[in-house]
C-alpha cells in the first residue's frame, strides 16, 4: 500500500499543481501511515526529479523516455498505467489541469478505478478516500468516498496548500515503453508572458462595464499586483478579449486568493466561475448590481476613476 | 462521415440549487432542463462537420424520459436521429457507469468521430467523453476549440494553460469541447416541425446488449451534498472621494485581508 502522486512538468519545469497534489499526497500517505512515492514523466526530466523530495516524496521514480516529451493521452496512459501495475498504490493523486484531468479520466476508465475529479478537499476514511468536490458550477459541495483499488483524486488548481517537509528521497529510473501512440504532436503555442489564470494568485477581471476593448485599466493593475486577467462573457462575447479569459460556468473556474471583478454585474454564471476565491472586490457604479452581495470589499463608483487610483495605492504598498 | 454526439440534458446554468431531503440530490421541482451548454457546441460541431463531409448526425443520450426534450432540440437544430437510453440501472450508475453505457451502445452504431462535451455542467466530472474513448480503443482530444477533418484524420487545437496545442489523430476519434469552438446556432421555426418527425428511438439496457449486472459496483459513492459557505459580502468601502476609497480598499487588502 501506498500513495503514488504524478508529478506535472512543462519543458521541465514543474507546474504549482505538482508541489500541490504532492503535499495532499504526503497528507493522504501521513492518515494511512504509508509512503509517498512521486512520479515524474517526460523526456530529460530526471534532473529536475531530486526537488520533489522538498514536498514529501519518499521515493521518485522516473519514466523517461524521448516519447513522453510533449502531453500524449495514450502514450502517458500506457506509462502511469505500467508505474500503477508496478507500485500497486491505494491511491494515486494528480493535479486537475488540463493535462490531469485528461489523463485521470482516461486512467480511471483503464484501470475500472474510482475517481474523484476537481477535488477541493480530501480525507481519509478508514483506508479510503472521502472528497470533497464543487458540482453545479460550484453552487453545491459534494462529499464522493471512492472504494477499490488504485482510487484516484485529481486536485483542482490553487485548492490545495502547499507544504514543504524535506525528505532525502530516493531516486529511481524505470524502463518505459510508451508504446506505439495514435496521436501525433504537431505544433504548441504558449504565451509565456501571460499568468494562466487557473494558476493565478491574483486575478483583476473586466466585464461589459469596461465599455470596450481597451483593458489597460484592469491591466496595468494585474500588473501591479503580479495578477492574471480576466473577463466575463460579455466582455468575451463582445470580441473584446479572447475565450481563454473567460471566468465562469462555461468558461474557467478560478481559485484565487484575491479576485477584483469591474464593471462585471455578477451574474449567477459567473459567481460560479470565482465564488472559492478567498477575497472578492468589486468595483461596479452601480452600488444595486448582485456582486457586490458576494463581494467581501465593495467599492461603487465608476471603474475608470477608481481602478487607476488602486493602482496607484497598491504600487505604493508594494513599493 | 458518421458524427456521433454524447449529449447530456441538465438544469440551466442560472438556476438556483438546492438540496433535498435525502441530503443527495437535487431538488428538482423548479428546474428548468437544457442541453449542456459544452453539448450544445457538440451538436453545432458536428452539424458543420455533416455540412463540409456529408453525413449524419446521431444524438446519444443516457438519461430519464425528460432528456427527450433535449434530444428533440437538437433534432431541431439539424442532427439526424436521437437515442435515448433510458433504464432504472442506469440511473444508479456514476460516470464511469454510464460511459460503460455509451461505449455499449456505440458498438451497435457506426461512428467516424464522437464529440463530447469537455464537462457536463451538473456533475463537473470532466469524465464520461474521454472515459469512453478509452473503453472504444480510439483515440480522444480533450478542450478543443478548432478541428480539421481531411484524409481519414482530425487535427485538433486543444487548450492547455497558457496556450493552445495541436495534435493529430486517425479517425475514429474522440474530441472534447472548449468555448471558442463555435457559437451554437438556434432551433428555427422549420426546425422545430421536422425534428417531430424524425427518429428518436428509446432503449433499455437489453436492448444494447448489456447486462446491468456487468456495470458492477459504481467504485464512486456521494456520501452527501451541501451548500457552499455563504460569503459574507455586502461591505461597502467608504470615502468621500474616489481616492479616498481606493486608499481604504487598498489598506483594507493589505493590513485586515492580508492578501498583497
Ligand atoms: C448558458 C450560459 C452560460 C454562461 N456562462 C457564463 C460564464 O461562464 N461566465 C460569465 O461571466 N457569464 C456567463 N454567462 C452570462 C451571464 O449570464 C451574464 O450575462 C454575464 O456574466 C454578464 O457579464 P457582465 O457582468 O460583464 O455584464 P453586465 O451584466 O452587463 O454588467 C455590467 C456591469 O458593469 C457595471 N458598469 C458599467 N459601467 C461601469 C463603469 N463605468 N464603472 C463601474 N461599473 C460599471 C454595470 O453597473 C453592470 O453591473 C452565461 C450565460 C448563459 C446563458
Ligand atoms: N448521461 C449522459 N448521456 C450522454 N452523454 C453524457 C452523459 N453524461 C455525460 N455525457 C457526456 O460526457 C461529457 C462529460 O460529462 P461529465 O464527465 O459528466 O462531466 C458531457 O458533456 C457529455 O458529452
Amino acid at each position: 500500500m501506498s500513495v503514488l502522486a504524478i508529478a506535472e512538468q512543462r519543458d521541465g519545469h514543474y507546474r504549482k499543481i505538482t508541489y500541490e497534489a504532492l503535499s495532499e499526497g504526503r497528507r493522504i500517505a501521513d492518515g494511512m501511515g504509508t509512503d509517498l512515492t512521486a512520479l515524474v514523466i517526460g523526456s530529460g526530466v530526471e534532473t529536475a526529479a531530486g526537488e520533489l523530495g522538498k514536498y514529501g516524496a519518499d521515493k521518485i521514480i522516473v519514466a523517461d523516455h524521448p516519447r513522453l516529451v510533449e502531453y500524449l493521452t495514450d502514450a502517458y496512459t500506457t506509462v502511469v498505467a505500467g508505474v500503477i501495475a508496478e507500485v500497486d498504490p491505494q491511491v494515486v493523486i494528480m493535479g486537475a489541469s488540463t493535462q490531469g484531468k485528461d489523463l485521470a479520466a482516461r486512467l480511471a476508465a483503464r484501470l475500472n478505478a474510482g475517481l474523484a475529479m476537481d477535488c477541493v478537499a480530501v480525507r481519509v476514511d478508514d483506508g479510503n478516500i472521502v472528497a470533497t468536490r464543487p458540482l453545479y458550477g460550484g453552487k453545491v459541495l459534494a462529499e464522493v468516498a471512492l472504494s477499490g483499488k488504485p482510487q484516484i483524486v485529481a486536485t483542482r488548481p490553487n485548492a490545495i496548500s502547499i507544504a514543504e517537509s524535506a525528505k532525502a528521497a530516493a531516486i529511481e529510473k524505470t524502463a518505459v515503453d510508451p508504446g506505439e501512440s495514435k496521436l501525433q504532436f504537431v505544433e504548441k503555442t504558449l504565451e509565456t508572458e501571460k499568468v494562466e489564470l487557473t494558476e493565478a494568485d491574483i486575478i483583476v477581471s473586466g466585464g461589459r462595464g469596461m465599455g470596450g476593448s481597451d483593458y489597460s485599466l484592469v491591466e496595468a493593475l494585474a500588473a501591479a499586483l503580479g495578477g492574471a486577467v480576466g473577463a466575463s462573457r460579455s466582455a468575451v462575447d463582445e470580441g473584446w478579449r479572447p475565450h481563454s479569459d473567460q471566468v465562469g460556468q462555461t468558461g474557467k473556474v478560478v481559485s484565487p486568493n484575491l479576485y477584483i471583478a469591474c464593471g462585471i454585474s455578477g451574474a449567477i454564471q459567473h459567481l460560479a466561475g470565482m465564488s472559492s476565491s478567498k477575497v472578492i472586490v468589486a468595483v461596479n457604479k452601480d452600488a444595486e448590481a448582485p456582486i457586490f452581495a458576494k463581494a467581501d470589499y465593495g467599492v461603487v463608483g465608476d471603474l475608470f476613476e477608481i481602478v487607476p487610483l488602486i493602482t496607484e495605492e497598491v504600487k505604493k504598498v508594494r513599493g | 462521415m458518421e458524427i456521433v454526439v454524447l449529449l447530456k440534458q441538465v438544469p440551466a446554468t442560472e438556476s438556483m440549487i438546492g438540496i433535498a431531503e435525502d441530503g443527495v440530490s437535487i431538488k428538482t421541482a423548479d428546474l428548468k432542463w437544457v442541453i449542456s451548454p459544452y453539448d450544445e457546441f457538440a451538436v453545432e460541431e458536428a452539424l458543420r462537420i455533416k455540412e463540409a463531409h456529408g453525413g449524419k448526425v446521431i444524438i446519444l443520450t443516457v438519461g430519464p424520459d425528460k432528456a427527450t426534450e433535449a434530444i428533440r432540440t437538437a433534432l431541431a437544430m439539424g442532427a439526424d436521429e436521437g437515442i435515448l437510453i433510458n433504464d432504472p440501472a442506469a440511473l444508479k450508475c456514476d460516470g464511469l457507469g454510464v460511459a460503460r453505457i455509451l461505449a455499449a451502445a456505440l458498438k451497435a452504431i457506426p461512428y467516424d468521430v464522437v464529440i463530447a462535451g469537455q464537462r457536463a455542467v451538473d456533475d463537473d466530472n470532466y469524465l464520461v467523453g474521454t472515459a469512453v474513448a478509452e473503453l472504444l480503443g480510439i483515440p480522444n482530444i480533450s478542450v478543443v476549440n478548432k478541428q480539421e477533418i481531411n484524409d481519414g484524420k482530425i487535427r485538433c487545437r486543444r487548450t492547455i494553460e497558457g496556450g493552445v496545442v495541436v495534435i493529430e489523430a486517425p479517425l475514429p476519434a474522440l474530441f472534447t469541447t472548449q468555448r471558442g469552438l463555435n457559437e451554437p446556432r438556434y432551433a428555427s421555426l422549420p426546425g422545430i416541425m421536422k425534428a417531430k418527425k424524425k427518429p428518436l428511438a428509446t432503449k433499455t439496457l437489453a436492448d444494447i446488449g448489456l447486462d446491468a449486472a456487468e456495470l458492477g459496483e459504481p467504485k464512486t459513492k456521494l456520501v452527501s451534498l451541501q451548500l457552499p459557505p455563504e460569503r459574507k459580502g455586502g461591505r461597502m468601502v467608504e470615502g468621500e472621494t474616489a481616492a479616498e476609497k481606493a486608499a481604504t480598499l487598498v489598506r483594507l487588502l493589505a493590513e485586515e485581508a492580508k492578501v498583497l
